[in-house]
């Protein structure tokens, strides 16, 4: 029940100016910090109901950090993380209680990565799948198992498998487990953390299919997070890329795909892998190595690498701005600059 | 036509529904059964602790049943045929001892005039069967008077008691401090280490700390200092704890260790952190999701730390520090028999240490065994 006064807020999830810094510590007894490794680094974005935005970047760059701050998984060092919950209202999640947070864990969901490490190996289907609703009061007992029985069915799996292990099942069909797990509450937002790196290219596809039928029959949210580009393509409604920790770019996706206006986008976009041979242009290979977290360069994270970089950027850090309707870069000459995107979007949906 | 015979797919489908709902024990006890060596070792301690259970009855004589008769005596000779030919039941045949003229030295032979069959369950010295009630049976013998004829499977000793009693007797004390010190270490293990990998931080850094202080102290002096210090009057048994309890004192270190690293290596799990999303309390989390994956790690560290205990049992009491007279421990039995006369002459009282090696390797092959069947979801 949404309270009287509330009006309907236009985003599901707000992030404003989210900071995570883990200290380095070091010492012996008494340890000190001498640092800190700057993992998500003031990043802000939102996600309206129902929409799927796409979270891109290498590895490293602090994807599944920002993932875990909104679960709450961490506690962030600074940031607020708005979040419409369907019962509380609009609240932000960085500052709740216990109590409160178990009851916005209800409603927001995380699909793990690999399939394998976030299932419990001892540890049948129907207590992986119905431990959410058992730990939270919903259900017990036959009840229990009919609403297992009827989460496995949605997700492809036979109800009769409930009294399996994990061990018996695939990567793929592991991976449709913690979608059923996930989904047990009617969460309202999903994380999916990688949800298909770690499987084989021909289930990608089913799994993310099966992601797609799943929001429009439960109405779900997503915040997609992967480091595949044209994984993020295919699902999202809009696409932020984060480097080092920073939001470089957020656009809505034909438009981030079609007219980047970071370079650093533009280089993501190069080296996206095309099936049609005539499409293909050479990539723009990037020099140097990603930049260490914990010692980021001077002003713009990006400018060792950058193939437009001028004296600003070495200075000053650019900060986000909005250059074109929903569309926020970071970049000193996101003006100037005319970058190369994509031709031609995958207008179809991979094959099953 | 290819016609696929149609039972073989059923029974494939009906094994692979077996694997697909085993229960993590049953996954366990299938790797463990294919270490060969392990399983045979199990079969092997079962046996050991069932003669250390069962040791009065086992043995044919008594631990105090001394004999100037015997001294030194070799292991008797079991024969099927006697001297005519003849087979009979196992028997022996009457021992008698001379003496060299030129050396004193006790010679023992068969006088094949006489023989003794060897009965199962016959009457022998009197004992108090786990110290409650009196009985005289033993499960063989040959039911004559002790003194008249004797049955050594492994010889006798200085003084002339059966070293198959003394090495059952031995494996009583020996067998049991294992369990006891392991028990104690694995209490103290569990709780410190638990506390170390669960809170972490200065906690852990301290307990961590303490434990590298310790185990930096060399073993043996610190033994020494400590059984040194048990009062000489302590009756057997009360030595027999405050022993153990000197040998746990060191012990439980790598228990607690293994215990946090098992603790901070769980916390970062995916399927941890998933139960903890999903709302599962901290208390369930440890119960339901920490305690089972550990579980059988911990038994796997346990069975390789008995063998520990043992050895440390055996060498404490080996340089008389640990055990002593009249206690029978394979320590004991060993510290008796050091010395060059032994070797060279009765080499059968060394039957304590073929007791000690074995048991020790077999628990080392368990140990293995378990170590690998722990996690049977390792990819």
């Amino acid at each position: 029940m949404r309270p009287e006064n509330s009006v309907a807020a236009p985003y599901l999830l707000e992030i404003k100016n989210l900071k995570k810094h883990f200290p380095i510590e070091k010492g012996f007894i008494i340890s000190r910090v001498i640092g800190h490794v700057k993992a998500v680094d003031d990043v802000s974005f939102f996600i309206r109901p129902g929409e799927t935005l796409g979270l891109v970047g290498e590895s490293g760059c602090g994807k599944t950090t920002t993932g875990r701050l909104i679960m709450r998984a961490y506690d962030s060092t600074s940031g607020e993380i708005w979040f419409d919950d369907c019962r509380m209202g609009r609240v932000n999640v960085a500052g709740l209680e216990k109590k409160q947070l178990r009851q916005i864990r209800m409603n927001m969901q995380l699909i793990f990565q690999d399939p394998y490490s976030s299932l419990n190996p001892r540890m049948t289907l129907l207590q992986i799948v119905g431990e959410p609703l058992l730990v939270n009061g919903v259900a017990r007992g036959s009840e229990l198992q009919d609403r297992v029985a009827e989460l496995l069915r949605v997700v492809g799996l036979r109800p009769e498998y409930m009294v399996r292990y994990p061990h018996a099942f695939s990567g793929g069909q592991r991976q449709r487990i913690g979608v059923a797990r996930a989904l047990a509450l009617h969460p309202q937002l999903v994380v999916c953390d990688e949800p298909v790196s770690a499987l084989d290219v021909s289930v990608q596809a089913q799994t993310l299919n099966l992601l797609q039928d799943l929001q429009k029959d439960f109405n779900l949210t997503y915040l997609f997070i992967s480091h595949d580009l044209s994984v993020v393509e295919h699902i999202s409604d809009r696409v932020v890329v984060m480097y080092v920790g920073k939001l470089v770019e957020h656009a809505r996706t034909e438009e981030l795909f079609y007219n980047p206006k970071h370079p650093y986008t533009e280089a993501l976009l190069s080296a996206v892998p095309k099936p049609d041979p005539r499409l293909r242009t050479a990539p723009i290979v990037l020099q140097g190595d990603v930049a260490d977290p914990a010692h980021p360069p001077s002003g713009c994270y990006f400018h060792p690498r950058c193939r437009f970089c001028i004296e600003r950027c070495k200075m000053e850090a650019p900060q986000l701005r909005e250059i074109a309707p929903e569309h926020y870069v970071s970049c000193h000459r996101a003006d100037e600059l005319t970058l190369a995107g994509v031709t031609k979007l995958a207008a179809t949906a991979p094959a099953p | 036509m290819t016609n696929q015979p149609k039972i073989p797919v059923d029974e494939e489908a009906k094994i692979e529904e077996k694997i697909a709902v085993a229960t993590p024990a049953t996954m366990m006890w299938w790797k463990f059964r294919k270490h060969k060596a392990a399983v045979i070792s199990t079969v092997f301690l079962v046996f050991m602790y069932l003669l250390a259970i069962f040791c009065e009855f086992v043995s044919p004589s008594v631990p105090d049943a001394t004999s100037a008769r015997y001294m030194s005596a070799p292991p008797s000779t079991i024969r099927l045929v006697d001297v005519e030919g003849k087979w009979h039941a196992p028997f022996v045949y009457l021992t008698e001892m001379s003496r060299d003229p030129v050396t004193r030295r006790a010679i023992y032979t068969e006088n094949t005039e006489v023989r003794y069959p060897i009965k199962l369950f016959s009457t022998g010295p009197a004992y108090k069967f786990w110290g409650l009630w009196e009985t005289d049976i033993h499960l063989f013998g040959l039911g004559v008077a002790d003194e008249e004829q004797r049955v050594m499977l492994l010889g006798a000793d200085r003084v002339g008691r059966d070293m198959l009693t003394m090495t059952v007797y031995g494996a009583r004390i020996s067998l049991s401090i294992g369990l006891i010190g392991v028990a104690l270490s694995l209490g103290m293990g569990i709780v410190i280490g638990g506390i170390s990998g669960f809170y972490g931080g200065a906690i852990d850094n301290f307990i961590q700390r303490v434990i590298e202080f310790i185990r930096s102290i060399p073993h043996i002096p610190l033994w020494m200092a400590l059984s040194a210090a048990l009062p000489l009057e302590w009756p057997v048994l009360k030595v027999y704890f405050a022993i153990s309890m000197i040998l746990s004192l060191t012990g439980w270190t790598s228990m607690a260790r293994t215990v946090r690293g098992r603790f901070l290596a769980m916390r970062e799990e995916d399927f941890i952190l998933s139960a903890r999303l999903t709302g599962s309390s901290e208390g369930r989390i440890i119960l339901v999701h920490m305690v089972p994956s550990f579980l059988s790690y911990i038994i796997a560290i346990l069975t390789l730390a008995v063998p520990y205990m043992i050895l440390s049992e055996t060498s404490l009491s080996f340089i008389g520090l640990g055990l002593r007279a009249p206690a029978v421990s394979w320590g004991v039995l060993l510290a008796e028999a050091q010395n060059v006369r032994s070797i060279a002459l009765t080499p059968w009282v060394f039957w304590p240490a073929v007791a000690v090696i074995s048991t020790v390797l077999a628990f080392n092959f368990l140990g293995d065994g378990l170590r690998d069947a722990a996690d049977p979801y390792a990819r």
